[in-house]
């Protein structure tokens, strides 16, 4: 699997991170050395293996659904780049 | 006098507390001007000295009152990790400046509510993503060791590097560090110091920010195995604000040191012998085998036979975890948001609010995580090394059947390598520092490393010691009989 300059453009939309088109080599060489990499996993034989989805052999806890917590609005807020009238405040997003 | 203090271990701390040959304001003082004359080494990028002096009065308080707690007046610093409630808390990344979170982690809650003295926050890689702490917005942490008499500015390692520097350089008592791939043990190797992961679960994850929530472990860094015994007992325990931490009563770690490991069974895993390991570790490994030997123990070979897929496995896992996590600094709710030009929208706004806010490590991990999670792509990376993991932990599981109550391998390749030398590597190269340590956090099993010797320059190596889950006491015994036989007691030399 090779990664050409297409696939890291549309990579680096869908990880919404900007990149400029003059970094666009360099990054899919990046990314071929690393999945060049991780390709070693292909010689695993994982044939009847279950995917590990927790490490510990552990029941993940339940709650009753009640609200516990809450009512700091400002609190929030306080490190919001841009608040105004107790809300996030955001460039339009529908026009 | 005053530096002498900062040398302290934390038991040595707590029994002159106790008698009343210092005080914790006397201890803090020390500490906080050992801090102002150690800016050279990068380590503390916060410094909060009006919080540690009222911490410590108060402390002083608790000590006269008759306080048990170990860490009662006990100076520390903090990964900046670690949300800390009104001080700046950024992952060591532009992308959170001037964040200041409204609430404390469970694990410094728990440091606090102790007794422990907040003397700052530590430098580290930029969301714990490096292994040498070049990657971090605040510039880079040196090592306080040095070859001989060669001024080349050393790696304290990564991502735990500023913790690992200010312990070495005996600026604070102790530090938290995490570790997701080796981020607390491969600095305590660098530098000297011993550094514990305890098992995935022991501390909450509340409050910490996430780099893979599913390898992410809290844990001590300090001058001495019978300190980190101390510190841990502190920051475990269950917290129902994290869903994965283990409702499991805390032992007193401490008192399992016992010094006596007669009839234990340690395995030595012949896949971490590597091609090309440099001679001094190789002895330092046999070395480590001959002094548990010594003391009692039963030394068996073992085989780990997937050893050599958890690196690969661990770079899909922990990348895809990390673009997961890290979607959440998107320029509305904290930290920065990119100035925008006339007509940019919210999308905009993300892409270049996270392009300049992520520095290129984080970028890199974040592309690539989203690649093998993307459609077509998910099951061939992401489900097969989910399916790697599940062999790595029974390849423990079999050595523990079989009897194994620990597992001795080196703890980092090399000895620490000199800042910028990785420079031109590609990234996998930098990635090979976590061969011994990546293991551990993918079956979520305990690790310790410990300083057994120096190598031909004068710098510090570190054995590691791998548990059964749960024992960090027995773990932390048997690292106490490493650090009995291998008398390590080199410091480095001032030069800050």
């Amino acid at each position: 699997m090779s990664i050409d300059e297409s696939t890291a453009r549309r990579v680096a939309q869908l990880a919404r991170i900007k990149v400029e088109d003059p970094a666009l080599p360099a990054l899919a060489g990046e990314f071929n050395a690393i999945l060049g990499f991780i390709e070693q996993l292909n010689e695993v034989d994982v044939e009847g293996v279950e995917p590990m989805t927790s490490v510990t052999p552990m029941r993940l806890k339940r709650r009753a659904d009640v609200v516990t917590d809450g009512g700091y609005q400002d609190k929030v807020l306080s490190n919001a780049p841009d608040a105004r009238e107790g809300f996030f405040a955001v460039p339009k997003v529908v026009e | 006098m005053m530096s002498e203090l900062t040398k302290f271990t934390i038991a040595e701390a707590r029994d002159k507390l106790r008698a009343g040959d210092v005080t914790s304001t006397e201890l803090t003082q020390a500490c906080l001007s050992e801090i102002d004359r150690a800016d050279a080494l990068g380590a503390f990028v916060h410094k909060t000295p009006e919080i540690a002096l009222q911490q410590a009065a108060a402390a002083d308080a608790r000590i006269q009152g008759g306080a048990e707690n170990p860490m009662c007046g006990v100076p520390i610093g903090i990964k900046d990790l670690f949300c800390t409630q009104g001080v700046p808390s950024q992952a060591a990344s532009r992308i959170l400046e001037g964040f200041k979170p409204e609430y404390e982690s469970t694990v410094t809650t728990q440091l606090w509510q102790a007794g422990a003295i907040m003397l700052g926050k530590l430098n580290m890689d930029e969301f714990a993503m490096g292994s040498s702490n070049e990657t971090s917005c605040y510039g880079n942490v040196v090592n306080p060791w040095r070859r001989g008499n060669d001024e080349t500015q050393l790696t304290p390692g990564g991502s735990s590097g500023g913790s690992a520097s200010a312990v070495a350089a005996d600026l604070c008592l102790a530090a938290t560090g995490t570790d997701t791939g080796g981020s607390i043990r491969q600095p305590a190797a660098f530098t000297g110091i011993t550094g514990l992961k305890p098992t995935y679960g022991r501390c909450s994850r509340w409050g910490i920010v996430a780099f893979a929530s599913s390898l992410d472990q809290a844990g001590p860094m300090t001058k001495t195995v019978r300190d980190a015994a101390i510190m841990l007992r502190a920051m475990a325990g269950h917290d129902p604000k994290d869903s994965t931490s283990a409702d499991l009563p805390v032992p007193d770690f401490e008192a399992a040191i016992t010094g006596d490991i007669r009839g234990r069974t340690i395995g030595i895993p012949k896949e971490y012998r590597m091609e090309g390991m440099p001679a001094e570790i190789e002895k330092l490994w046999s070395d480590g085998a001959d002094m548990l030997r010594d003391a009692g123990a039963k030394i068996v070979d073992i085989s780990l036979p997937h050893t050599k897929y958890a690196l690969p496995a661990y770079y899909v896992i922990a990348p895809a975890e990390a673009s997961s996590n890290l979607a959440r600094y998107d320029g509305v709710r904290f930290g920065r948001r990119a100035k925008l030009a006339e007509g940019d929208g919210i999308t905009e706004m993300y892409e270049k609010t996270r392009a300049e806010g992520f520095g290129a490590e984080v970028q890199r991990r974040v592309m690539i995580g989203t690649y093998v999670l993307s459609a077509g792509f998910y099951d061939a990376y992401y489900n097969r090394a989910r399916k790697v993991r599940t062999l790595i932990k029974r390849d423990f599981e079999d050595a523990f059947d079989d009897g194994v109550d620990a597992i001795l391998t080196p703890a980092t390749p090399s000895a620490a390598f000199g800042l910028g030398e990785m420079a031109d590597a590609d990234p996998v190269q930098m990635y090979l520092n976590d061969v011994f340590t990546v293991t551990v956090n993918l079956a979520g099993l305990p690790g310790i490393s410990v300083p057994a010797g120096l190598d031909g320059q004068g710098l510090p190596l570190g054995l590691q010691l791998i548990g059964r889950p749960w024992e960090e006491g027995d773990l932390l015994n048997i690292a106490q009989t490493v650090e009995n036989a291998a008398g390590f007691v080199a410091k480095p030399s001032r030069w800050w």
